[in-house]
């Protein structure tokens, strides 16, 4: 898994609550059997005017002019700025997928559905969950200043805002050690295999019908 | 020292070991795997040389894709979308290739993996469950800990039989009381999430308790587990009780004999203690429950049939407001404007809410010497799977539907996602069962209506959405 550690990027403001994961990434693009290639359909219904398909280049397709990621000005956003309960909806991994592939880094937002929160760590990108008056806050600074950045470091917690003030944000310390290492969380599980083991022949004196039924 | 609730009792069965920063290792008893989130996962496997911790905890059935017309006898290879054949084909070869168990495409067993766990006896009480699919939840109506989870976990629960966790918050919804004539389980998971929101139960372990999920079948409390995700809930459950133990008894996969007596005693312990204490509860009265019907593009978006669709003008909180004026537009409705006037395009009755035999009975019951409204396109019933199929035409319900005018189809995830070739066309309304209502869901532009079996069915006859109530009555 990619790390994360320092990050400086332009923020795009999604000022809409409960985005779900149809809408990050429309069930068409589900049909790939990889876990790449999902950039250029992020948020496909929204950001282009035709109905998009597996495969196409979506390079000659109508743009959505209004829509924030198509705004010259937000060009090269890597922090997403989001409303409440966003990522709600399907387990499927293609919404973080997509959204790393697009650039994005992090999400921020006042609040995450909690599979796509979980599946956002996975792979190395860092949903930041903030106070609603600290992100209202954020959105209006970012949409009346062009170019606004933010500076997210994880090994501190804060989020920078371009006038120096530093927001703290809570974080699971295990998430964050994986992330800031980029460490694999299956490597790290086997090294408990033994304990595993141990577990799964107890479990097994408990309940025996659990084992071996399905052949 | 206060009590266990349901979820306590099975987090502590399944614990391997806490670590120093609070997260633990849980065991997972059954992994069920489909076609759309299980590719990228073996892949994965392949890559690091792995090989699946136990391959006997894993089963598998395509479902997403797979089309749902009899032209689909002809095999896999004859799925005409090129990409959704590669999926199930690649299902199928990494089953053969890792020696887990799958019932394909034209097995009379094949069916929506949330379907066919319970009906194989292949989820049981006490186990913890999951697949990838958010709507993994539906297995908590056994007692089970249950729920959806990403790719990158599938391939994690694949090498190490293990997920890392951490220990969710006690939520639970207590419904009181005799469900009225026209009621489901449907309209009961509908009210509470108009009640407490698409993210009201975040963070949450949800139990569904009280006289009314009591008295619902375990078809019904499937239903009702299956929609705890709409709530943010990751994991709804109902606790074990008679009910639970005669539908698992004699199911393929159940245990049998001396070990059947055994998990028995074991299972009946399955439920919260008196004395347990919840972080959270929601109460409903059973009485007070009317027939829901979803108006906006997401499933708090619902009211009960006989009301109008919101004002924003009377919403004083800005996002909310802004929330509802572009759910207004999207579809294509008035503010104020009553809900048995928003007509239907299209009818779907399936999905893993509402596809099972009890949920085909309760449209049928509606259906039964009726005719869908000539200004409905489409009716389609699909059922959960093969054997729900069978059960079906058992009792002669797939003439009352066809005499209707309803299609008839083949087991699969069908219309609820739009991944095979049964879509809503844009501007559609739907009266359907499933379970998100999410813009482009069932088809880009269309209009999705989440409403219980019977609501579809009396939805189609009338063209429009109507009072089931009525019409059983009448």
């Amino acid at each position: 898994m990619k790390a994360f550690t320092q990050h400086t990027g332009l923020v795009a403001p999604l000022d809409r609550a409960n985005v779900d994961t149809d809408q990050i990434i429309p069930k068409q693009f589900l049909k790939s059997i990889k876990r790449t290639g999902f950039g250029p359909n992020l948020f496909d219904e929204w950001r282009y005017l035709d109905v998009g398909q597996p495969g196409q280049d979506c390079s000659a397709r109508p743009l959505n002019t209004g829509f924030v990621l198509n705004l010259p000005r937000y060009q090269g956003a890597s922090v997403l700025l989001a409303r409440e309960n966003f990522g709600c909806g399907s387990s499927r991994e293609h919404a973080p997928w997509a959204l790393d592939e697009y650039g994005f880094r992090t999400v921020i937002a006042p609040s995450f559905a909690d599979i796509f929160f979980n599946n956002s760590f996975k792979n190395g990108l860092l949903p930041i969950i903030l106070p609603e008056a600290e992100v209202d806050e954020l959105f209006r600074q970012c949409e009346s200043t062009e170019g606004y950045r933010l500076t997210v470091d994880l090994a501190a917690q804060t989020v920078t805002r371009p006038d120096g003030k530093a927001l703290s944000f809570e974080i699971d310390p295990f998430r964050k050690h994986c992330l800031l290492n980029g460490l694999d969380d299956i490597g790290l599980t086997l090294r408990d295999a033994d304990a595993i083991r141990v577990f799964e022949e107890k479990h097994r004196q408990a309940s025996p019908w659990l084992f071996g039924a399905i052949k | 020292m206060a009590g266990k609730t349901l979820y306590d009792k099975l987090w502590d069965m399944h614990e391997v070991k806490r670590r120093d920063d609070g997260s633990s290792l849980i065991y997972i008893d059954r992994q069920i795997l489909h076609e759309v989130t299980s590719p990228q996962a073996f892949e994965g496997l392949r890559l690091a040389g792995r090989k699946p911790w136990r391959v006997d905890a894993n089963i598998a059935t395509p479902d997403h894709n797979v089309p749902t017309t009899q032209d689909r006898q002809s095999g896999v290879a004859a799925i005409a979308d090129e990409t959704s054949r590669i999926q199930v084909q690649t299902l199928d070869e990494n089953c053969d290739e890792f020696g887990i168990v799958e019932f394909k495409m034209n097995d009379p067993r094949q069916g929506i993996v949330h379907v066919v766990g319970p009906e194989q006896g292949a989820t049981l009480p006490g186990m913890t469950v999951v697949c990838g699919d958010s709507h993994t939840s539906t297995h908590g109506a056994f007692g089970a800990l249950a729920h959806g989870i990403g790719t990158s976990e599938v391939e994690h629960v694949l090498a190490t039989q293990c997920l890392v966790a951490k220990k969710m918050k006690n939520m639970q919804v207590r419904v009181e009381g005799e469900l009225p004539l026209g009621v489901s389980a449907k309209d009961i998971v509908l009210a509470v999430i108009g009640r407490i929101g698409t993210a009201g139960g975040t963070g949450h372990a949800l139990e569904f308790a009280g006289s009314a999920i009591r008295g619902l079948s375990m078809e019904g409390r499937m239903t009702l587990c299956n929609m705890a995700i709409e709530a943010g809930a990751r994991v709804g459950m109902v606790a074990v009780d008679e009910k639970t133990i005669d539908y698992v008894k004699g199911r393929p996969y159940a245990p049998q004999g001396a070990d059947w007596d055994k998990a028995v005693a074991q299972w009946r312990e399955l439920v919260s203690d008196a004395d347990a204490g919840f972080d959270t509860v929601v109460e409903l009265k059973a009485e007070e429950i009317r027939p829901q019907v979803t108006w906006g593009t997401s499933p708090e978006m619902v009211l009960p049939v006989d009301e109008r669709v919101p004002d924003p003008a009377s919403e004083s909180d800005p996002v909310k407001r802004d929330s509802i004026v572009r759910a207004l537009k999207y579809m294509g409705l008035a503010a104020n404007q009553p809900i048995g006037e928003i007509k239907v395009d299209r009818v779907f009755i399936g999905s893993c809410t509402n596809s099972r035999i009890e949920d085909l009975r309760a449209a049928a019951e509606v259906a039964k010497g009726r005719k869908v409204a000539a200004s409905v396109k489409q009716a389609l019933v699909v059922p959960g799977s093969g054997l729900v199929k069978e059960q079906a035409e058992k009792e002669g319900l797939d003439r009352i539907f066809i005499e209707a005018g309803f299609e008839w189809r083949e087991p699969g995830c069908s219309m609820c996602l739009a991944m095979n070739p049964d879509r809503l066309e844009s501007g559609e309304h739907c009266a359907s069962t499933s379970n998100r209502n999410f813009e482009g869901r069932q088809g880009a532009g269309g209009r999705t209506h989440l409403v219980s079996p019977a609501m579809a069915a009396a939805a189609a006859v009338a063209g429009r959405f109507v009072d089931v109530r009525q019409l059983l009555q009448a």
